[in-house]
């Protein structure tokens, strides 16, 4: 009889999902699914708004990176006002957004996923999470934390408040940066270095010894890989054009405009998960498999721009090749976007352009449909209006990272099932906490945000089905 | 001018004949919620927050809408009225679709500021989300009818104070509405001199600016009584 192991709820991850590993007749391990669990529906309910609001309603899809959402929201309001915005608006935006990267790449790395590397995949369950982690290692635990609190601050600095700010509008940004506010980044930008620099430490150290079998079995498998790029191939995250590379590097597709995603971007949908599966339309579903987020984004770009960042580019692809394909990297790709974004900060707040003149274009409703595009921290996020004459919305599509993820996640699943399950799991038997939880791990690589991408309340518990051939339940266990 | 004395909460005051309760409980520090009422406009007691109870007994009285009465003496703080005024409340949210977290008048609405000053923390009745739209037909404003608690502010300052008379009330029950014009469209409504006036008096985010986004609405109420001072002592002409 075949069974299915289900991991019911994953667990540190933000959203409501699970797993489940299929068996044969055999034992042997056939398939592993991620199914994610929960439904939202803001792209019906926001039917009928006005597109003004779509800023406040979709940042509170999240409560993790509203900001990416907003940024989206605001850039597809900037093109149905038909406007540019203001200089100074568009380097604030740009602020704002690498605060983001900044503070949910720290949330990740070490609130969410350290606690597996430096605490062992094999550790209680019970303690293996950010509080084990201030028993463990109180100093690395704060200065993570801190590190977030920074990303959170300068949001609050910009926004107003921390998170589901509502400050980037249609046609610009509300308020401008103060000077105390400036002057606040540059006095704790050097702690976050600081921080940073003792993260990719001991995260290198780590790969060079205990991760090496993770690294490789962690979904490293060839894909596609899509993100912004800006002039001269560089490392983007809010403007630029859409680039798709190759895990051979080659070059798929350059210069694509998020207005045209429907020609390059199919969206499909399996009965299992309430994930949607975008692919890359030339290639169909679901060869059209691509991989989006840090890792994408580092991958698709020719250099980052900023100096240290660009060593840290150059180590990560000496570790993992030109074009790193294993889905673990995304953990190192993390923290060299930390990186670029601290160095970008500086860089901004540094220049003259960001305090001055006027920061948002005023307009009344000049075009029916736009897309608006950014690179939220989990990657490359659409979003899609259509509005009536009166500005009223008609029509929604919202491309979540995430789900772009999709079949990514699935296939990591399934390759570290199969790596650590390589003998038949007899009809009593049960899987051992420590492989589910490498199995949740390579969840976590990507750092999925399900409340997003279904467009959820509280953390990520984890439930694993053992399933007949039939489909029948036969065991399951859950915790969380 | 003559004068009436009357208890409130069992202090004296002296008010001017014709004054309304309301009135007579500011004289005697009492600071009532209310909803509807608005300076310089004619009262209507629709929002039912300001009831007062009679110490003699009998029904509850508005009042913004009841004028004090020689010896009267009333109560405005009993239990029994600290529940209705929260209830009334929690009927207001429970009975359209207030959703604070994107409104336009999000941190500066008068329904949120009720909601804070009778200690509603939920509703305990279920939420009707009746099915409403949002006209957005104007150039420069739109009314969602879901934030619309029909105070009639926007009725009454619309003819009382611009004398336009774009905005009236259609239907009844919970099929009751705010209409513009004949039942048509905001924008197609001739009459309507695009003053304002509504978006400025209307207490929630139901009237709002075009360009308003998520907490951006700033409601100037205080104009209505402005507006008809001025007009009334001839502020702003030579005669």
């Amino acid at each position: 009889m075949t069974r299915t192991v289900l991991i019911d709820p994953v667990t540190r991850i933000e959203g409501h999902a699970k797993i489940t590993l299929h068996l044969d007749e055999g034992g042997h391990l056939v398939d592993a699914r991620f199914h994610v669990v929960e439904y939202r529906g803001f792209e019906k309910f926001c039917e009928g708004r006005p597109f003004t609001e779509m800023a406040g309603i979709t940042a509170r899809i999240c409560g993790i990176c509203p900001v990416s959402h907003l940024l989206a929201a605001a850039k597809t309001g900037d093109k149905l006002l038909a406007v540019a915005i203001p200089p100074a608006a568009a380097r604030l935006r740009r602020l704002l957004n690498l605060a983001q990267l900044t503070q949910s790449h720290a949330l990740s790395f070490f609130h969410l996923s350290s606690p597996d590397f430096l605490l062992g995949w094999e550790s209680d369950p019970a303690k293996r999470n950010v509080f084990g982690l201030m028993a463990a290692d109180p100093d690395l635990a704060r200065a993570g934390i801190r590190l977030r609190q920074f990303g959170q601050q300068v949001l609050e600095l910009l926004g107003g408040r921390k998170i589901h700010s509502a400050w980037a509008v249609p046609g610009g940004v509300r308020t401008p940066l103060s000077a105390e506010a400036k002057a606040w980044i540059l006095d704790r930008l050097p702690e976050a270095r600081a921080t940073v620099r003792l993260a990719l430490d001991l995260y290198k150290r780590l790969l060079d010894g205990p991760l090496q079998r993770e690294q490789r079995v962690f979904g490293d498998f060839p894909s596609l890989f899509l993100g912004l790029v800006g002039e001269g191939g560089r490392w983007e995250h809010i403007d630029g054009t859409i680039r798709v590379r190759a895990s051979d590097g080659t070059i798929v597709a350059d210069g694509l405009s998020e207005d045209d995603y429907h020609t390059f971007l199919g969206e499909a949908v399996e009965p299992w998960s309430y994930l949607k599966f975008p692919y890359y339309r030339p290639l169909g579903y679901p060869d059209g498999m691509y991989r989006v987020g840090p890792l994408a984004r580092l991958n698709v770009c020719d250099a980052i721009g900023t100096p240290w960042a660009d060593a840290e580019l150059a180590d990560l692809r000496a570790r993992s090749g030109q074009v790193a394909t294993s889905s673990f990297a995304y953990h190192h790709a993390r923290l060299v976007e930390i990186v670029a974004c601290l160095e970008a900060i500086e860089e901004l707040v540094n220049d003259p352009e960001l305090m001055t003149g006027r920061v948002r274009s005023r307009a009344s409703l000049n075009r029916n449909e736009a897309v608006g595009v950014s690179e939220a921290p989990r990657g490359t996020l659409f979003h899609h209006y259509r509005v009536d004459d009166d500005g009223l919305i008609q029509k929604v599509n919202l491309i979540i990272a995430t789900g772009q993820n999709n079949l990514a996640m699935n296939r990591t699943v399934a390759q570290i099932a199969r790596e650590y399950i390589t003998e038949p799991v007899g009809p009593d038997a049960t899987i051992p906490e420590p492989l589910l939880n490498r199995v949740e791990a390579g969840i976590r690589c990507f750092d999925p945000c399900l409340s997003c991408s279904t467009h959820a309340a509280g953390q990520m518990p984890l439930r694993l089905e053992l399933r007949a051939a039939d489909g029948s339940l036969v065991a399951e266990r859950c915790r969380g | 001018m003559s004068v009436v004395t009357l208890r409130v909460n069992g202090q004296e005051v002296a008010v001017p004949a014709g004054a309304s309760l309301l009135e007579a409980a500011r004289a005697a520090g009492v600071e009532l919620p209310t909803l509807c009422h608005l300076e310089g406009l004619t009262p209507v007691g629709a929002c039912r927050l300001c009831l007062v109870a009679p110490e003699a007994g009998g029904r509850l009285l508005p009042a913004c809408a009841t004028e004090a009465a020689e010896g009267m003496a009333i109560r405005t703080d009993t239990e029994e009225l600290q529940r209705y005024r929260r209830m009334a409340v929690e009927l207001f949210f429970a009975e359209g679709n207030h959703v604070c977290a994107f409104c336009v008048a999000n941190g500066d609405c008068e329904l949120q500021d009720v909601a804070v000053a009778v200690g509603m923390d939920h509703s305990r009745f279920p939420y009707r989300y009746p099915h409403r739209h949002v006209d957005a037909s104007h150039p420069q404003f739109a009314l969602d009818h879901h934030r619309c608690i029909l105070c009639t502010r926007c009725v009454r300052v619309c003819d009382e104070i611009e004398g336009a008379h774009v905005w009236d009330v259609a239907m009844r029950g919970s099929q009751c509405t705010i209409i513009a014009g004949l039942d048509e469209p905001w924008g197609d409504v001739e009459a309507c001199t695009s003053c304002g006036k509504c978006v400025d008096v209307c207490p929630t985010g139901a009237l709002f600016r075009k360009e308003d986004t998520t907490a951006e609405k700033h409601p100037h109420a205080e104009r209505a009584e402005l507006l008809r001072r001025a007009r009334e002592q001839h502020q702003w002409s030579n005669q």
